[in-house]
């Protein structure tokens, strides 16, 4: 292995310090090193959206982020979402609303809702749709994930 | 009988708290000690000589295990298989590393094999191949004409294979015909593109001589069958998983060079071996779908009957065929009579060679090419008749008495009724309102369309005898001690939520709840035997299978349940999961109780083995043919050559419906690949085969913005083919949606003179038809 | 998907930063959000032997508006710039332009600094840069200059930056009250890059044009002002037929780029007649 960098990291929670390579990729650490393998891979090139984590509560490509360039902060991940108390309102709707077919996609799909949802808690149905451009779903034709994602935010609103 | 609690009803999926939790195991996603990383190294030439590959560098870089060319591997595994039968079929060998030729930009030329995939990588950097670069050709229509570069040298031309069928004497149809009726089709290749790529982990157990592979597979026993084939090991020592599985859209249903070659490096290596495929070699080295030229003639009478149809096509097999190259355009051909009667039909394809990637099966599989021609040959009718497009198609509709219908391509359709699916979609569309907005519009310089495609498709595959490795497939169902219910199915879902249809089943059959069903699939050791998932064959084979093994245990049950309560049979009735003695309410057993005492098996009529368990394997005596109506209406802007889906409305058939909800899920998904075609998607390879959409940066895949809103309905009418009714859905979407599109943008520009347009309907393509002005 | 190796270095100041690169020399990269930089070292078309994160740079990531100017570091994302009420109160099309780059993640993560300097001929800043005559900063150990957004852009992938230098960041004169703005972008559905983008920022007294600009990316291989359009409207009435007369001239002496998404003839068409649908974008907004 070539030179490592030493990062700190809080991921879902948990402070994390690691040895790495400076060309680690945020999802290869995920996965690989931290075992977290709800993040996917799915096309190399920032373009379909299944590798969404939340750095710093912002929804990022981890597949376009270096590990080390996270050194400092709290990464959250779709293993971070239910709790002992169920599934979050973003989950349950997707299951709700058969937003998902095969799941590969999923978990990115999710993690982007989570991020359209906290900038604008009452999107309509172009905003849902112009707000997950960066994912692409191949199974469901996305309305049962517009769906999915009008029902999260009314949750979520009686929830608050 | 039970009354039906589930079948028809919107279960939500059990498939689902697991996927949207991030929880499930993908193939990448397995966690095993000790597992070595393969990366392989590909071809950049479409066609070349290789000369010599050194490895040095590569092997000597730290962490590397191993470096593998086609020369250390030599005839140690065999071919990659093709399982199509036809006479004419040129086979050539496909090994799982080019040996001295490669024939495609992506063909596997090394493999590396490091400790972590990032020395694996690395080491490619390393591996010197001394590539000649010899003459290519990409075009099909080129491949096929005399003076063509070879791409395989053995043989005298790039013709891979032919095949035609049909009946009909066309030359009395022409001579009986007011109107004749010609269109080249061009059906561009597209990716599947699911978005899990393909993967594989390969692992020998060196003690027990047993290989497991673990791959992202939509036919986990076919693909058992054919590794024990390619690397002469024998099948029942080996076990495929077939683990959550990201999509497939038939990519899947193959066997691919990755899946010997990690199998082969597992038992080389005496452990396990992973390779994930990344997105751009998932565009160069996984099959790519359509990729078809053709030919239609009409016959028709001016009162618009059409007297016979032939189709003359090519198909662009690429290099090297996969599992079922040469099977696609045998789908298209039998389908070419759509939903009409037509007395004759006539359907050719010859395969070429090219220096490309193979085609294969994706999502439709032939039959959009058929449904495509056919539509857009309706409307070409229907324009130069002028009349009604919809007037034209209820005139040559099958009517529903005509069931079952006997094809002059061969086939006899199970059940259908046209008329019905199409008065409600013109229903739901409000066509004659929209005529007369289309002529006000046009008047303001705007311009409107509205398309139609009265889709019928083929599903259930199907009968063995069409099928090159059967179309049959199982399904086991057990109760056991504490009347649970386990189902083992050989379908092997990715998407398809059989977890959940199959369990609906079987809960309403037995009269157990469904979180006592399980339903288990994808691993040859678990599922005795199988086919897998394609062909919208799910429901209506796999789930048939289920359906006739419940019913199996339930005779047993049954059985127990009299001997135990000490009456006959015909004295019981079954409701709610209880056998009770008719008229003696008190007195009954629950299934579940029948389960226990069919294992303590102390109560049993004479001579019954223990246990509660039936395994059923159905052999459909035909296919199914889905169908429906999809309408599309798009204001296209001349300008810009953009096109906006103003509406689009979709009545789909698919026969009995298990769950709503997930075929809404279908055929939602099926219509995205659908417009994906007509609007955005093509695989672009330039002359010299190199090619250009190499990653999504160039290949564009709908995105949820790209879609409009859709409008759903449906009519049922059940398949007599099977005991459920059921036909499948799976690929209907698709198949019906692409007409509709590129019908109604032709409509649209009808005012411009525009007769046909292939697809993808790029903006620019729109643009440059307009340019003529508004003849 | 796996970049090779390299070293990372994380300077705690410009300075640093700046000594760090001259150190590196031509094997050195600056690194920002690292969106534009990451991508082609995936696909291992870059493969820097140093790697020079400036995430520590936080005077890098301001906004801010300083007499009639607005200034914007280098570090700032394109969903900064997106949100920012000092960028939609003073210069609406900076906001609406990083509004349509890339999607959420990317405008999370990606910067306005490192999309610039990585030059890519379809991108979407060097538009709205070029429309309003943006100024960039340009620092090295020797010291920082100042430079002309219309100077900057030299081919594809290509800028005036000495590979000793990092940019710094940018500045506006904040339009005057009154301006018009406008983005058009003719999406690649792909990769989501232009396949045209036209900026225009837009001035008039009546329906006089008194001043204009017009920025032009995705057209040819190096995005550009597009002067003589801008000096064919300045002063004329705001009529359709002057819009369509004045926008015909875009792509005139252009060698428009050709690929697979669209030809030379369709790009320069698709200029023409979105330069005139911004201008009246602007007009209607």
């Amino acid at each position: 292995m070539s030179n490592t960098t030493t990062i700190q990291v809080r991921v879902n929670g948990v402070s994390r310090t690691e040895e790495v390579q400076p060309r680690l990729l945020l999802v290869h650490y995920l996965r690989d090193v931290l075992g977290l393998t709800g993040t996917h891979i799915g096309c190399e090139t920032s373009l379909c959206g299944a590798c969404t984590v939340m750095v710093d509560g912002a929804a990022v490509k981890s597949c376009t982020l270096l590990a080390v360039q996270t050194d400092g902060c709290e990464v959250e991940t779709i293993e971070s979402l239910a709790t002992d108390d169920g599934l979050h309102p973003i989950q349950e709707a997707f299951w709700d609303c058969h937003g998902l077919q095969c799941g590969f996609c999923t978990p990115g799909m999710i993690m982007a809702t989570r991020q359209l949802l906290q900038e604008n808690p009452s999107p309509s149905e172009e905003e849902i749709r112009h707000g997950l451009e960066g994912n692409i779903c191949r199974c469901t034709g996305y309305k049962h994930i517009v769906d999915a994602v009008k029902q999260a935010a009314e949750q979520m609103k009686a929830g608050t | 009988m039970p009354v039906s609690k589930l079948v028809g009803t919107k279960v939500k999926r059990r498939e689902d708290p697991r996927l949207v939790q991030g929880l499930s195991h993908y193939v990448d996603d397995l966690r095993m000690a000790d597992v070595m990383h393969a990366a392989i190294l590909r071809s950049p030439h479409a066609h070349a000589r290789i000369n010599g590959i050194n490895t040095d560098a590569a092997r000597a870089l730290s962490g590397v295990v191993t470096v593998l060319t086609g020369a250390d591997i030599g005839d140690s595994v065999g071919s990659v298989p093709c399982a199509a039968a036809n006479p004419t079929l040129r086979t050539p060998p496909h090994p799982v590393l080019a040996q001295d030729e490669v024939r495609y930009v992506g063909e596997p030329v090394a493999v590396a094999v490091a400790g972590d995939s990032y020395t694996a990588r690395d080491a490619l950097d390393l591996i010197e191949v001394d590539y000649e670069p010899l003459p290519a050709v990409s075009d099909l229509e080129k491949a096929l004409q005399p003076g063509s570069p070879l791409v395989h040298s053995q043989w005298d031309s790039n013709q891979a294979f032919t095949f035609e069928c049909g009946t009909g004497d066309m030359d009395k149809a022409r001579a009986e015909a007011d109107v004749i009726v010609k269109q080249k089709f061009i059906h561009q290749r597209l990716a599947p593109i699911p978005v899990e790529t393909r993967g594989v982990v390969a692992r020998y157990f060196p003690g027990e001589d047993e290989l497991t592979v673990w791959s992202s597979t939509q036919i986990p026993h076919l693909l058992r069958a054919m590794l024990a084939l390619m690397l002469n090991f024998p099948e029942h020592r080996i076990r495929i998983i077939a683990p959550e599985v990201g999509g497939g859209f038939g990519c899947k249903l193959n066997v691919y060079r990755e899946e010997g070659l990690l199998a082969h490096l597992a038992m080389k290596l005496k452990g396990t071996v992973k390779w994930i495929e990344g997105r751009r070699e998932n565009m160069q080295a996984t099959i790519h779908g359509r990729g078809q030229v053709g030919t239609v003639e009409a016959a028709v009478k001016k009162d618009g009957t059409i007297l016979g149809v032939t189709y003359d096509s090519l198909l662009d097999t690429g290099a090297y065929h996969q599992l079922l190259t040469p099977g696609m355009p045998p789908l298209t051909g039998l389908m070419i009579s759509g939903s009409y009667k037509i007395p004759t039909l006539k359907f050719t394809s010859t395969g070429g060679f090219t220096n490309k990637v193979a085609t294969d099966a994706y999502r439709g599989a032939g039959r959009p090419e058929a449904t495509l021609v056919i539509e857009r040959t309706l409307d070409l009718i229907a324009r130069e008749l002028d009349m009604d497009p919809v007037e034209l198609r209820r005139k040559n509709f099958a009517q529903p008495s005509d069931f079952p219908l006997q094809v002059a391509t061969g086939l006899a359709y199970d059940s259908g009724n046209y008329q019905a699916a199409l008065d409600r979609a013109l229903e739901m569309v409000g066509y004659q309102d929209l005529r007369a907005e289309q002529q006000r519009l046009r008047e303001q310089g705007r311009y409107l369309g509205i398309g139609f495609s009265t889709y019928v498709e083929i599903c259930a595959m199907g009968p063995s005898a069409a099928l090159p490795a059967g179309g049959w497939e199982s399904g086991t169902v057990r109760m056991d001690f504490t009347g649970k219910a386990t189902v083992l199915t050989g379908v092997s879902p990715h998407g398809q939520g059989e977890e959940t249809t199959f369990a609906q089943i079987v809960s309403d059959d037995l009269g157990v709840p469904i979180e006592d069903v399980a339903v288990l699939h994808g691993d040859t050791a678990v599922v005795p035997n199988g086919i897998g998932t394609f062909g919208s064959r799910g429901i209506s084979v796999g789930g048939t299978a289920v359906y006739m093994a419940t019913q199996q245990v339930r005779e047993k049950a049954e059985a127990i349940a009299a001997n135990v309560l000490e009456c006959s049979t015909d004295d019981l009735e079954f409701e709610d999961g209880k056998f009770t003695v008719k008229g003696v309410p008190d007195k009954g057993i629950t299934i579940q109780e029948v389960a226990l005492q069919a294992h303590v098996a102390t109560k049993l009529p004479a001579g019954m083995e223990p246990g509660l368990q039936a395994t059923s394997v159905f052999e459909p005596s035909n296919f199914t043919f889905p169908f429906g109506t999809h309408i599309c209406v798009v204001e296209v802007d001349t300008q810009s050559g953009e096109i906006e889906i103003k509406k689009y409305v979709a009545v789909d058939d698919c026969g009995k419906v298990i769950n709503p909800m997930i075929v809404d899920g279908q055929v939602q998904g099926g219509i995205a690949q659908g417009l994906g075609q007509a609007l955005l998607e093509e695989v672009v390879y330039d002359e010299d085969g190199q090619l250009v959409t190499g990653s999504l940066m160039d290949y564009a895949v709908a995105r949820a913005e790209d879609l409009p809103q859709l409008e759903f309905d449906r009519t049922e009418t059940p398949s007599p083919v099977n005991p459920m009714g059921v036909k499948g859905v799976g690929e209907a979407g698709t198949i019906g949606s692409t007409p509709s599109i590129v019908n109604a943008v032709v409509d649209a520009l009808a005012p411009f003179g525009v007769k046909h347009i292939d697809l993808p309907l790029k903006p620019e393509k729109i643009w440059r038809l307009c340019q003529g002005g508004n003849k | 998907m796996i970049p090779a190796a390299f070293d990372y270095i994380v300077p705690d100041s410009l300075e640093a930063a700046a000594a760090s690169l001259a150190e590196a020399g031509d094997n050195g990269k600056v690194m920002a959000g690292g969106h534009s930089l990451l991508p082609m070292m995936k696909l291992r078309l870059a493969q820097p032997g140093v790697v020079i994160d400036l995430k520590r740079l936080d005077s890098l990531r301001r906004i801010q508006v300083d007499g009639g100017t607005l200034r914007i570091g280098a570090l700032v994302t394109h969903h900064q710039v997106e949100t920012s009420s000092e960028v939609k109160d003073n210069c609406a099309l900076l906001a609406r332009v990083a509004g349509s780059i890339g999607d959420p993640q990317v405008r999370n993560r990606g910067t306005i600094g490192g999309s610039v300097v990585h030059g890519d001929p379809a991108a979407d800043w060097p538009a709205a840069l070029l429309a309003m005559g943006a100024e960039l900063t340009l620092t090295s150990s020797g010291g920082a200059r100042s430079m002309a957004a219309g100077d900057f852009f030299l081919g594809p992938l290509t800028t005036a930056i000495e590979a000793s230098e990092i940019l710094t960041g940018l500045s506006v004169a904040v339009p005057a009250a009154g301006t018009r703005a406008a983005y058009r972008k003719v999406k690649q559905k792909a990769s989501g890059f232009a396949i045209v983008g036209i900026a225009v920022c837009l001035q008039a007294d009546g329906d006089t044009c008194t001043d204009v600009g017009i920025g032009v990316t995705g057209l040819a291989g190096t995005p550009f002002r597009a002067t003589a359009v801008e000096d064919q409207l300045r002063g004329k009435a705001l009529t359709a037929d002057n819009i369509t007369a004045a926008a015909a001239g875009v792509a005139d002496g252009v060698d428009a780029l050709d690929d697979i998404h669209a030809s030379g003839e369709f790009r320069a068409h698709l200029a023409r007649l979105n330069t005139a649908r911004a201008i009246q974008d602007a007009l209607g907004g």
